[in-house]
Parts: C-alpha cells; sequence; structure tokens
C-alpha cells in the first residue's frame, strides 16, 4: 500500500467540499476513465470581483486523487482567479505534505481541472497541452514523455546520456531497461550496444585465405574425410587410428595396433594434428582417447 | 475487533504447525543435505519427506519429480528458458493473454529477443478458444505455458485437456498452477502436463520456495548451474527449513481440500450473494461456473480500486484490487482488459480471497461494511448521482484528453 501521509488520508478519509456544487459558472472536468482518474471541478465565481466564493469536486480516482482535489479546493476558496491560477501542482502536493511520486499525476490533474474551470467560466476553451507517460524512474519521479522529448531535443544515444540530461536512471538502475526502450523507440535502434567493428587482421602472403564456416555436421564429415586419407600410411605400419569424440577444438582419437603405445605416438598425433589443422583452417588439438576419460 | 484477512491470492498466512516443523531448522537441524557427517545427513532425510509430501499433493508418478525453488517466479522462468534451450529448432511459445507477469514478462523480454509468442486472447468470461489454440500447435512451438487458475479472477483453465492436445501434435505443456494447487484436487500421473509450478506462500508455507514439477523424461536444462542439488536440475544449498514447511502445508492442503471445496466454497458464494443483494451496479466477474472455490472479484462500478481499499483497510478487512494502480500503472489490470471488462468497472474491482481461516462471522462483516463504502466513494463521483448512474454516464462526463 502506498506510502500516504496523515494529511493525504486526511483528506482522503474525510474530503472537504465534494458533491455536485448548484449554481456553478464554472466549471472544469478533466482526466480519463481509462486511466481511473477523472476530475470535475466546480467553481462559483463572483462576476464583481472575481473571488472564487465556493469550490466543490466531484472524483473518480485513487486515494490521492479525492485527496489532490479536497486539498485544491481547499487552497482556492477565496482566492481571485488571477491568484487561484498562479497554484502550482506542487503547491498541491505540498500542501498535503507530499504524494508518492507515481501518485504526482493526481496533483497535475488537479491544477488542470482548475485551468479548465476558470476557461469555462471566462467563456473560453481550454486545451490540454500536457501528456504524461508512464512513470519510467522512480527514483527521480520521471516519465517516458519527458525522456522522449528530452532525447528528440538533445539527439540523445546513450543511457548514460540520458542520465545526463534527465538524472532518469541515476539511482537504484531499475529502469535502465526502460530508457533504452524509449531510446529505441525514438531513435529506431541502441547506440553503443554494437560490437566495434575490428580491424580485418593483416594477413601473411602466404597464409591460407581465411576457410568459410563450417557448419558442425560438414566440420565432422572433414575430420572423418581427412582421417580416412591418414589411414593406409598407418596401416602400412600397421597401425589404425579412429574418431572417437569432437568437442569443440579438442578432438579424441583412437590409436590401434602398433602406433598404440609406441614411442612414435605422441608425433603421430601431432602429425594427425598437423593434417586437420589444414584440413579445417582452425586451431584443433588432437588428443589420445586416454585423455577424455580424465575430463 | 480483529482484521479480517481476504486477500489469501496475494499470499497465505503459515499454518502454525507448518511454522513448528520449520523452526528446529533454524537451530539444532542446521546441517547441510549434502554433507557426508550426520548434521547432514539427517536434514537429508526430513527433504526426502517433504518430496514426497508435495509428489502426493500434486499425485505425481515419481518423488524425483519434484525440484524445489526458490519461488513460483523461478520455477515459471524455469520451464520456459528450459524448453527453448532444449528445443533450440523450435522458436515458438504459446501462452494467454492472462497470465501472471511472472510468464508475461518475460514472454516480451523473449519475444524482444526473436521468439515468436503466441498469446491466446480469452472472452468476457475469461475462457481461451480451444479450436485458435488448436490451431496454433505445431513442431515449431517449444513449449505452451498456461496457467491453471487466474490470480485474479480465479478462472479455471482446462489444461488437463490442453495438455492432451499439446501432445498429441508433440508440443511440450507447461503450466503455472500457483493458485490452483492446495485450492483444486491435481493428479498429475494421469495428465500429459510436462510440468508444473507452484509457490509455497499461496497454501500456507513460508514465502520464497517453490516447486517446479518435471515429468520423468521431459528434456531439461537448468537455470541455475553449480552443485548437484536437486540432482542438477536447481542447483543451491536447499532451503531446508521452507522445504520442510512445504511439506508440511501440502500434507494439510490434500487434508483440507473437502474444506477448501465445501465451506470455503459456501463463505464466498455467501460473501458474493451478500454484497450483490445490497449493492446495485455491481457484478462478479470470470467464469463463474468454472473456477477457484475461495475467489470472488467483484466490479463496483463508477468508483476507483484504491479507495475502496483504503475504506476496507480502515474498517480491519484486506482485500486487494483488480486494478494496477497501485502497482503505480495507471492503466486498469490486463486482465480485466483482456476480457473486455468496462474501464469504468475495471478501476473499481475488488478481489476478496479467502481461506480455510476465515469464518461466517467475518463474511457478515465484510457483507455489512461493503455497501456504505461503495456508497460514500460513489457521492464522490461524477458519474453518480443520487441512487445509480447519470444517465449516459460517457456523454454526462466527457473529460478532456480522454
Ligand atoms: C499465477 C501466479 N503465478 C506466479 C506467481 C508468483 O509466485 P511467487 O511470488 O512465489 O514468485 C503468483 C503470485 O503472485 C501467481 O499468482
Ligand atoms: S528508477 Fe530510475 S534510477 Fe531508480
Amino acid at each position: 500500500m502506498w506510502d500516504y501521509s496523515e494529511k493525504v488520508r486526511e483528506h482522503f478519509f474525510n474530503p472537504k467540499n465534494s458533491g455536485p456544487l448548484e449554481n456553478a459558472n464554472g466549471v472544469g472536468d478533466v482526466g480519463s476513465i481509462k486511466c481511473g482518474d477523472a476530475l470535475r471541478l466546480m467553481l462559483q465565481v463572483n462576476p464583481e470581483t472575481e473571488i472564487i466564493e465556493a469550490a466543490q469536486f466531484q472524483t473518480f480516482g485513487c486515494g490521492s486523487a479525492i485527496a489532490s482535489s479536497s486539498a485544491l479546493t481547499e487552497i482556492i476558496k477565496g482566492k481571485t482567479l488571477d491568484e487561484a491560477l498562479k497554484v502550482s501542482n506542487q503547491d498541491i502536493a505540498d500542501y498535503l505534505d507530499g504524494l508518492p511520486p507515481e501518485k504526482m499525476h493526481c496533483s497535475v490533474m488537479g491544477r488542470e481541472a482548475l485551468q479548465a474551470a476558470v476557461a469555462n467560466y471566462r467563456g473560453e476553451v481550454w486545451s490540454d497541452d500536457h501528456e504524461e507517460g508512464d512513470l519510467v524512474c522512480k527514483c527521480f519521479a520521471i516519465d517516458a514523455v519527458m525522456i522522449e522529448d528530452t532525447i528528440r531535443a538533445n539527439g540523445l544515444k546513450t543511457r548514460e546520456e540520458v542520465t545526463n540530461y534527465t538524472k532518469a536512471g541515476g539511482g537504484c538502475s531499475a529502469c535502465h531497461e526502460k530508457i533504452e526502450d524509449v531510446l529505441i523507440a525514438v531513435n529506431g535502434r541502441l547506440y553503443g550496444s554494437e560490437p566495434k567493428p575490428r580491424k580485418a587482421p593483416a594477413r601473411l602472403p602466404n597464409e591460407s585465405p581465411v576457410k568459410p564456416k563450417l557448419t558442425n555436421y560438414q566440420r565432422i564429415r572433414k575430420i572423418e574425410d581427412t582421417l580416412e586419407a591418414i589411414r593406409p600410411m598407418l596401416q602400412r605400419d600397421h597401425g589404425d587410428v579412429t574418431l572417437v569424440e569432437v568437442d569443440g577444438k579438442k578432438i579424441y582419437v583412437a590409436l590401434s595396433g602398433a602406433c598404440q603405445g609406441c614411442s612414435m605416438e605422441a608425433a603421430t598425433l601431432g602429425g594427425i594434428q598437423q593434417k586437420l589443422i589444414e584440413a579445417l583452417g582452425e586451431l584443433v588439438q588432437v588428443l589420445p582417447v586416454a585423455a577424455l576419460a580424465h575430463t | 475487533m480483529k482484521p479480517i484477512y481476504m486477500d489469501n491470492n496475494a499470499t497465505t498466512a503459515c499454518d502454525p504447525a507448518v511454522v513448528e516443523a520449520m523452526l528446529p531448522f533454524f537451530t539444532e537441524q542446521f546441517g547441510n543435505a549434502s554433507s557426508i557427517h550426520s548434521f547432514g545427513a539427517q536434514v537429508g532425510k526430513a527433504l526426502k519427506d517433504a518430496r514426497i509430501k508435495v509428489q502426493n499433493l500434486l499425485g505425481a508418478a515419481h518423488d524425483s519429480e519434484i525440484v524445489f525453488t526458490s519461488c513460483g517466479t523461478e520455477s515459471d522462468s524455469t520451464a520456459i528458458l528450459s524448453a527453448l534451450k532444449a528445443q533450440p529448432e523450435r522458436r515458438t511459445l504459446i501462452t494467454t493473454v492472462v497470465e501472471h507477469p511472472a510468464i508475461l514478462a518475460l514472454c516480451d523480454q523473449l519475444e524482444k529477443e526473436g521468439y515468436v509468442v503466441h498469446k491466446l486472447p480469452v472472452n468476457k468470461k475469461g475462457r481461451v478458444d480451444l479450436d485458435e489454440y488448436k490451431s496454433l500447435l505445431s513442431e515449431r512451438v517449444a513449449l505452451v505455458s498456461v496457467m491453471w487458475a487466474n490470480n485474479e479472477t480465479g478462472t479455471l483453465f482446462p489444461v488437463e485437456e490442453m495438455a492432451e492436445m499439446a501432445h498429441e501434435k508433440g508440443v511440450m505443456f507447461h503450466t503455472d498452477a500457483v493458485q490452483a494447487v492446495g485450492k483444486v484436487p491435481i493428479d498429475l500421473k494421469t495428465t500429459k502436463i510436462d510440468m508444473l509450478s507452484l509457490s509455497g506462500h499461496k497454501l500456507h508455507a513460508p514465502k520464497g520456495i517453490g516447486v517446479l514439477y518435471v515429468r520423468r523424461n521431459t528434456r531439461f536444462r537448468p537455470l541455475l548451474r553449480g552443485g548437484h542439488q536437486e540432482r542438477g536440475r536447481r542447483a543451491g544449498t536447499e532451503n531446508s527449513a521452507s522445504i520442510v514447511g512445504l511439506g508440511v502445508a501440502s500434507e494439510l492442503a490434500l487434508q483440507h481440500m473437502e474444506t477448501e471445496n465445501t465451506t470455503v466454497k459456501r463463505l464466498r458464494d455467501r460473501l458474493e450473494r451478500g454484497i450483490l443483494a445490497r449493492v446495485n451496479n455491481a457484478f462478479v466477474n470470470g467464469d463463474t461456473l468454472y473456477r477457484l472455490p475461495n475467489t470472488a472479484s467483484i466490479a463496483f462500478e463508477y468508483v476507483e480500486g484504491e479507495g475502496i481499499l483504503l475504506l476496507l483497510n480502515k474498517m480491519g478487512i484486506a482485500a486487494s484490487s483488480g486494478s494496477a494502480c497501485t502497482s503505480g500503472s495507471l492503466e486498469p489490470s490486463h486482465v480485466m482488459r483482456a476480457m473486455g471488462i468496462p474501464y469504468t468497472a475495471a478501476h473499481g474491482t475488488i478481489r476478496f480471497s479467502l481461506s480455510r481461516y476465515n469464518t461466517e462471522e467475518e463474511v457478515d462483516r465484510v457483507i455489512a461494511a461493503v455497501p456504505s463504502i461503495i456508497a460514500q466513494l460513489r457521492k464522490l463521483s461524477p458519474y453518480w448521482s443520487g441512487d445509480g448512474p447519470v444517465t449516459n454516464p460517457e456523454q454526462a462526463f466527457q473529460p478532456e484528453y480522454a
């Protein structure tokens, strides 16, 4: 549950000036049922003095929306219209000893209802110039629209820049992903996350060109084919080789016959390794099957 | 007056027997179940017993199918990510629009990473269309994840049938049964469900303990790698006290299954009827014929949920709101929106979720309290006048920036 101040509770449980106002000569309706917050502010203005003699509200909304409406009517009663228009949403929040950041929009709605009601009294059309987005950064109460506008106005590209310009993201870091989403929405992509283009390594003149990457299947076929080509040579010495396992860069083979345990075993493996490196175009290590048991 | 707790879908009180069984595992039974010495061995035995008790509650064929995790959310994440990792050639998921965020937020992230996610829509009662579901099943689907019961409305999903359908197409099936376990009978060995998530704190065990059921022979990849705990399927030293607690809670849940579906259900029905008889422009959300026995989701039109909750709280009654307002989002809950509940009602939805600890006297106190709370808030509402909504409420009040 929200951590509401005593003042908010007081104005929620016992709202002042609620209900319809007969003879209202200035009415402002703001909010949206979709967002779950809607407010009708009704004023009775003395035409001679422009003093607000009575103010009543009706609110569909959460606890702080009701409390903000109640606070607003208390603040503006007895003020002239011009004085009342100077009331900011921060004044409403201060009057209530503060609102949780997620609920600041309730005080904004109060101020807008006031502007709408005054416009209505004066026979003007009030239009909402305020757009509100989902709260992105709770640490600094900054919403998506504000971040978007700042990104556009300043051509921001990274989360760090957004934090420098708006403070959003400079606290607990919880909102970094959301800020990046806004960056992607505005810029079409996220800068700074792509791998840095690496310079192609200079190639020695007699080095073979980089072989195209083989699929796993192609790679194993290649290993088998290479071993197959070596076998007749070993068989002449009454030995043999078979493929046992391929684990990434490690290729395990079983040597049999005269090769097994002979003093030349290491040299034989080395020879096979050299052939495989050439055939695959990558560095691999050829190991006797006994090494597999130790992993 | 003693406060009344009717928010058991959010979390439940630990049963005193659960707490009692847990206490020794903070003191003399502190050993690590993996140790060879006697300190460890006794704990190991206790974990084994607990595993069997959970197995019994779920009707699982083998106790080795029970994997202890840290919460329902971890179980959900493990299930989905495991299915994707174990079948890299399958890059599609099927779920519903009314899942818990533990599923939906992960699916949204996976979508960003290039996976395809089909979210089945629901009708006014919160039901999915099985023909539509069937048409989505293919060899491209890595996993279907559908909740057994919805946390906001209590609506039950035909997961057993849906699992059969998935099975016929060779598709793996997971269910988030966090709200269903302990409230409706479950017998997994007679189903085709491959994985199931549960969370201890919804059935009178402590918070921070969960289970992922993984049917024998299901392809699996762990989320946490490390030690060999849980047969390598979930590394990390076991939360032995909580596992023991969950074991006791599972045993109790099985014993009280009947109570849940008779006594608790009767109390819930009494609450609903009592409130609806006294408050006009109010209705029950969800599938009233096919839902959890403990949940009542009631929409009060033209008022906003948070106000109702604050006033209920003042009278010592704890419930929760169907509106997500309390979570800082301005939109009503995704579940209400998915069911097409009008905004004027979705924002004023209150969920009362009961447990075997609630009494008839408590229910009657809530019935007595609600009408004046709603009346008080409606008096403030620009959509309300006298005893009913203003004529044509949507037209009578048309605020700027709608
Ligand atoms: C349907 C559902 N799934 C998952 C969860 C999350 O469980 P936990 O809080 O144990 O992570 C909840 C609890 O709110 C739930 O209701
Ligand atoms: S929410 Fe933005 S830094 Fe904490």
